[in-house]
């Protein structure tokens, strides 16, 4: 077995048995960076030197038996959205291109606290506003899969490192879909757990009700492990969640039998790929093989999800993106006026997506339009948690969804259609409208091309989610051979 | 001519005496070296999150009861969004449709003298924005302003009356006592002149017995409530000319410019900020209990309308003694402690506003800087009330206690102001000076009263005033008999 196909679990047991050490381990990982990431462009930053040094500490913990967790010396990479102590952070925006916080985020101090090796900072839509990573700053990251085809987004970089094998784990987030639909379309596992689960502190808001972070892992089984490490109260962050965590990794064996797996029709309807539904209903079978009951649910108001989302993302993004003014930090255009300043420096700053979501949520919220808007919204939001509160009241245990209308698009195919590129996320969205707990999980492919489901569960019902993810995990497939591809399509590094 | 009826309305925003802001652990301490109470969270870098500061919740609670107020069970956080150098988050932190104290009152006098209720709309909570510090004089004349974000997230809450006052005497009658109840109750300094409590003005005019209000312009820039005073004034005096004059007022902000003493146009309504408000998603909602609220009114001290008629009843104190004693709430507190230790509250009073207020103005200190304490001064007091020493004496030790900072027993023995009361040694001093002084003596025998203030005279002197004059009153009738 490849030491890149390798589980958390199985790299923890060869570094136990002294198969190879973290600094091996850590060096293999960043060989095959050097090798791979100019074709994929997972990485906007790469912590070489400093992740060789986490992982020469890991093994000499190793050595005196002062191992700090499951995930003591396996390298990981994070979403270069996540503030980084010392690190550069640039969210994929020229305005923080130069920006390197004081501060780590909660969750990476967790995992650095458990002795994860940071390997670098992945690409990202800028701000994480995009589907397909086209809207960083930077450079469009390639889908392993298909080097011609988007790895979806926003978490782009963290899906694709993870799929082409240039990090063990990542952390993402997601406020629309921004790590199920990337997972979906690399072939990994990925957790958007409920909102409030994992600290929000230290994360580059873009929408403040609707981000979470999320994990990307190899397995079900890995995606708990690391979830159980990031998640839990902080005492920075007021909305996150005050209750213990679950325990995932005992989930994720335990039996689906009996449990009650709801399909709503609404998820099933005009606009998804008959292939995708398709595949959703093999593992409906899969499920009820294992003894699972599948029933049929509704969810009324699915349709003003996408809608609903928009507004109110692109509300909080106006107010959350204000502070980029080129006074305190990040980059400035100098004029010798201040509202020149302020006008050059954002006018520079961001990119086209970002200032249309900005403009967007500015109008969403101007007087006068606010009640048609922002104040409906608020309503429409409501409707839609109602929707499946009542879902899970009737003893719904999980749905089973799509993940989007289909597998992963072509770079550049629908840069020119910001709507139709809006539509990838028309099943991912309610769920953090409606602040759930959903999982990704790879199921099968489409000429090649890998295709997820997705699992909904209630509020903190993360538990359920893992053990329904096991019972339809099949063995992670890889992608083709990176360089061959790249001969082949002509693609240069 | 019609006669026109002035409508004020104030607001006001009191910075907090928490010890950190409102939403991180920063200090609250005034001034400070630029940017040195910062973090991330108060210079808002990318990614902190605010949380809520409880001590801030709890004065403005404290401040929404001192004021007659309703708590509100459930009051949430918004966004007011606009971009300034001074807002490092382009937003400031405030409670727009559900602030955290409704429907307040306080009394102040009309112009009749009767007590008349100014209502209170509303108080909430909110962060300050930091300030900028301009290369030159005024923004105008600078080539460069530097923000500093000392001042930036320091709690503020916002209180905002009904337009219930129809001149400038009301509205800065209301002021002083608003000033007061938030001094007593300890939630802000009220230092206007370091901005820890500030004002605007919003003011219009309407025919007499109309109900129907006048075009509104605020005023801003008022440093002071004499600034207030005057503005409202010249407010009241340009609003009435250009209605006779049958111009349009325009709906404005106004500044008040106190070198020219007039107020300045600086922006109409139409040019106003959209301040696109919408609930912050990054705090929850802030749930009062009635036991919490319970749990704040307990701290909350004896306010200066209760303190005012309790000096009245129980201590016996004129009108015009209470109304000296509660404006200054040190030395209302000062009183409170000596008067635990001393029973004689009229003494008190005439030390406190008499040797005691002199020594602290011509010293240009604040009462709160009173450099003796209770115990002290009422040593002093039982000494002066006991006859140990005579009244130029108290009043000289007192001064001395202010200076030297020396324990009052201790000066009085140094300078040798102990009073003698030992009759044994005071009819020598008598019998001296009765000798030296026959004619007089023999005139106070005759029965001319005016002989007995020449002799007390002369043996005050011999005894340098330490005399008790009683003793020495009773030994001369004795001898002279």
């Amino acid at each position: 077995m490849s030491i890149y196909d390798m589980t958390i679990n199985e790299l923890q047991q060869a570094l136990t048995n002294k198969t190879f050490t973290s600094y091996e381990l850590t060096k293999k990982y960043l060989e095959r960076i050097a090798e791979i990431d100019p074709i994929i462009h997972a990485y906007i930053t790469i912590t070489a030197d400093a992740a060789l040094a986490a992982a020469k500490a890991s093994d000499e913990r190793r050595a005196n038996g002062q191992l700090l967790s499951d995930l003591d010396g396996i390298p990981m990479a994070l979403k270069d959205i996540f503030c980084t102590d010392g690190i550069l952070t640039t969210c994929a925006s020229k305005i923080l291109a130069n920006f390197v916080p004081p501060y780590n985020a909660t969750c990476w101090q967790r995992l650095a606290d458990a002795g994860a090796v940071l390997l670098g900072k992945c690409n990202l839509d800028e701000f994480a506003m995009g589907s397909s990573t086209e809207n960083s700053a930077f450079f469009a990251t390639r889908n392993p899969f298909d080097i011609e085809r988007t790895p979806g987004g926003s978490s782009g970089g963290s899906a694709a490192a993870v799929s082409a094998d240039l990090a063990a784990y990542t952390l993402g987030t997601d406020t629309g879909g921004s790590v199920r639909q990337p997972a979906h379309y690399c072939g990994v596992v990925g957790i958007k757990p409920t909102y409030g689960l994992i600290s929000r502190f230290g994360i580059i808001p873009y929408a403040s009700s609707l981000d979470q972070a999320g994990v990307f892992a190899k397995s079900v089984y890995d995606c708990a492990t690391v979830l159980e490490v990031v998640s839990g109260h902080d005492e920075r962050d007021s909305t996150s969640t005050p209750y213990p965590i679950g325990d995932y990794r005992g989930a994720c064996r335990r039996d689906v039998k009996g449990m009650k797996i709801g399909m709503p029709n609404e998820f099933f309807e005009e606009g998804i790929d008959p292939r995708t539904i398709e595949i959703v209903n093999k593992a409906a079978e899969k499920f009820a093989a294992a003894g699972a009951e599948i029933i049929e649910v509704s969810l009324p108001h699915t349709k003003y999800a996408l809608p609903a989302y928009y507004i109110l993302a692109c509300a909080e993004a106006s107010s959350n993106l204000a502070r980029y003014d080129g006074v305190r930090y990040g980059v400035r255009v100098d004029k010798p006026s201040l509202e020149e300043i302020f006008c050059a420096t954002r006018s520079a700053g961001f990119g086209d997506e970002v200032k249309r979501r900005i403009l967007l949520g500015t109008y969403a919220l101007s007087s006068g339009y606010y009640d048609a808007y922002y104040n409906k919204t608020l309503q429409v939001r409501t409707l839609i948690k109602e929707d499946y509160d009542r879902v899970f009241a009737s003893g719904i245990d999980c749905l089973l969804t799509p993940v989007t209308p289909g597998p992963a698009f072509k770079l550049g195919e629908m840069l020119d259609d910001p709507l139709t590129m809006y539509m990838t996320d028309i099943c991912t969205v309610p769920i953090n409208i409606a602040g759930l707990a959903s999982l990704v999980v790879p199921f099968a492919d489409i000429e090649g091309l890998p295709v997820g489901v997705q699992l909904i569960g209630a509020p903190f019902s993360e538990e359920k989610l893992f053990t329904a993810a096991s019972a339809v995990e099949v063995p992670r497939r890889l992608p083709p051979d990176i360089l061959e591809q790249a001969a082949e399509k002509g693609v240069e590094r | 001519m019609t006669e026109f009826q002035t409508v004020v309305g104030l607001e006001f925003h009191a910075e907090l005496k928490t010890n950190t802001k409102i939403f991180c652990s920063c200090p609250t301490t005034f001034a400070g070296e630029p940017n040195t109470h910062v973090c991330p969270v108060c210079l808002g870098l990318p990614g902190v999150l605010p949380v809520l500061n409880k001590r801030a919740v709890e004065l403005a609670m404290k401040a929404g009861l001192a004021l007659n107020c309703q708590i509100s069970p459930f009051s949430k956080f918004d966004r007011k969004n606009y971009f300034y150098p001074d807002l490092p988050k382009a937003y400031q932190v405030t409670q727009y449709p559900l602030p955290i104290c409704k429907s307040g009152y306080i009394t102040v006098p009309d112009a009749d003298g009767n007590e008349k209720k100014i209502r209170i709309n509303r108080i909430h909570l909110e962060e300050d924005a930091g300030k900028l510090v301009h290369s030159g004089e005024s923004i105008s004349t600078s080539n460069y302003s530097l923000p500093d974000y000392n001042r930036a997230a320091v709690p503020l809450i916002e209180i905002v009356s009904e337009p219930d006052m129809a001149s400038a005497d009301e509205a800065k009658a209301f002021g002083d006592k608003l000033k007061l109840i938030l001094e007593y109750a300890g939630v802000s300094d009220v230092k206007m002149e370091q901005g820890s409590l500030r004002c605007d003005v919003n003011i219009s005019l309407m025919p007499k017995g109309s109900d129907k209000l006048g075009t509104k312009v605020e005023i801003k820039n008022l440093n002071s409530f004499r600034a207030m005073y005057r503005a409202i004034q010249f407010e009241e005096d340009r609003q009435r000319r250009m209605i006779e004059k049958g111009e349009k007022l325009i709906q404005e902000t106004r500044t008040w410019d106190e070198g020219s003493g007039r107020t300045l146009s600086m922006r109409s309504k139409e040019n106003d900020h959209d301040y696109r408000y919408f609930p912050e998603p990054d705090l929850v909602p802030t749930v009062i209990t009635p036991e919490w609220i319970e749990a704040v009114r307990s701290e909350l001290p004896e306010l200066p309308d209760t303190r005012e008629q309790r000096l009245k009843e129980e201590c016996g104190l004129s009108d015009y003694d209470c109304a000296q004693i509660v404006d200054t709430p040190a030395l209302a507190f000062f009183f409170d402690e000596v008067a635990k230790l001393f029973p004689d509250t009229k003494i008190i009073a005439n030390w406190l506003l008499g040797d005691v207020s002199r020594l602290m103005n011509s010293a240009e200190k604040e009462y709160e800087q009173v450099p003796i304490v209770a115990e002290d001064l009422v040593y002093l007091l039982d000494q002066a009330k006991s006859g140990a020493i005579n009244n130029n004496s108290a009043k000289t030790v007192l001064e001395e206690m202010f200076t030297s900072g020396k324990m009052p027993a201790e000066i009085i023995s140094e300078r040798g102001f102990a009073q003698i009361s030992d009759s044994a040694m005071l009819e020598d001093a008598v019998k001296a000076v009765i000798e030296a002084n026959e004619k007089a003596a023999e005139d106070f025998r005759t029965g001319k009263q005016q002989a007995m203030g020449f002799l007390m005279g002369q043996i005050m002197k011999a005894t340098k005033g330490q005399a008790n004059p009683n003793l020495v009153k009773e030994l001369l009738a004795k001898m002279l008999k």
